[in-house]
């Protein structure tokens, strides 16, 4: 399993006191499960990294949720039209909080080579991203570093950061509510 | 396999029937080509597809054009027609202007030409008069201009990051 760095723990006879957030990232980061939004070229590769020879079930991430009610992790991975813009930003609502969002090649974080009137120019025009792998595509390590660097987030994701005006005030910029509110 | 019928015989038969409907005649690559009058568009597929003779009766393909430079022409609607039992292939064109562009739709005579002439629609803003179902199919439904016309850009009009002279926007 994956280690928390500054997770300090203090061991008793019979038990063993540490702190209650950093607990709780651990298991998170240990278990995220992802929500493949794969349209295209890109969703191969990630489908590469699903497979046994990069293996993402190695993270703790073996279980697809198409739900993504039950997901914590949002991969986009290809190219996502003007139409299909609104779906994308309906599945990153139905999201429960925390939530992150991995942009996977140049599709999804610019437009990449489709500058042209059909196309949503980066995925981040309306949902917030928190990591950009870029590559046309990119290869399943880029893929798994982009994955890794989601972990760090989680890893670091305090108990009330969700509830904050900061967080908030950012998906204000997109128009999205937060926790329905 | 070699068509059963010869450009020129296609041509007499459909002269013979038409005649001065039928305003010009091609055969480029040895594919003719006809351009028949507007208004004469619907009769003219009707025919070709209950002829004996031609049974061209089959829809390969229909779409749009657009002529920016020929005033009062501005867009084309090309079908590609078939005869099956005659392997013989048509190429039908038509011209509406820009101030005015509607043709009769086909549907009645090929129901494959609904989701076409929705797509000619959606691109060109070719309007099909007695379509049963004339909206938008490809695009997003809240665009408001027609992408295929060349006095719009290619190009996504949101993008600040690159050098327009060399993007045409």
């Amino acid at each position: 399993m994956g280690k928390i760095e500054d997770l300090e723990v203090f061991n008793g006879e019979g038990y063993q006191l540490s702190r209650l957030d950093k607990v709780i990232a651990a298991a998170r980061a240990n278990s995220v499960w992802p929500l493949p939004f794969a349209t295209s070229c890109c969703g191969i590769e990630y489908m590469g990294s699903m497979g046994s020879n990069y293996d993402v079930a190695r993270f703790g991430m073996e279980r697809m949720s198409f739900s993504p009610r039950q997901a914590d992790l949002l991969i986009v991975a290809g190219t996502i039209s003007k139409k299909l813009a609104p779906i994308l930003k309906q599945v990153y609502e139905q999201m429960s909080e925390p939530k992150w969002v991995l942009s996977v090649g140049a599709c999804a974080s610019s437009g990449g080579i489709f500058d042209t009137y059909s196309v949503l120019q980066g995925i981040d025009r309306v949902i917030p991203v928190d990591v950009y792998v870029p590559g046309c595509p990119p290869r399943p390590e880029q893929i798994i570093d982009g994955i890794m660097k989601i972990h760090e987030l989680v890893k670091h994701e305090g108990m009330r950061n969700r509830y904050s005006d900061e967080y908030k005030a950012k998906l204000d910029k997109y128009n999205i509510e937060v926790n329905g509110k | 396999m070699a068509s059963k019928l010869t450009n020129e015989a296609v041509i007499e038969r459909i002269k013979g029937q038409f005649g001065s409907d039928i305003l010009s005649a091609e055969t480029p690559y040895d594919f003719l080509t006809i351009e028949v009058l507007t208004s004469k568009q619907h009769e003219i597929i009707e025919w070709l597809k209950k002829d004996e003779m031609l049974s061209i009766s089959f829809l390969t393909n229909l779409g749009g054009v657009h002529y920016p430079e020929q005033a009062g022409r501005e867009f084309a609607v090309v079908y590609h027609l078939q005869s099956m039992v005659n392997n013989f292939r048509l190429r039908l064109k038509i011209y509406v202007s820009k101030e005015n562009p509607e043709v009769d739709s086909i549907v009645d005579l090929y129901v494959g030409a609904n989701w076409m002439e929705r797509e000619t629609y959606d691109f060109f803003g070719i309007t099909f008069k007695g379509h049963p179902n004339l909206v938008r199919i490809l695009n997003e439904d809240s665009m408001d201009y027609f992408p295929m016309r060349k006095e719009y850009h290619l190009e996504d009009a949101t993008r600040e990051d690159k050098d327009d002279r060399f993007f045409g926007r």
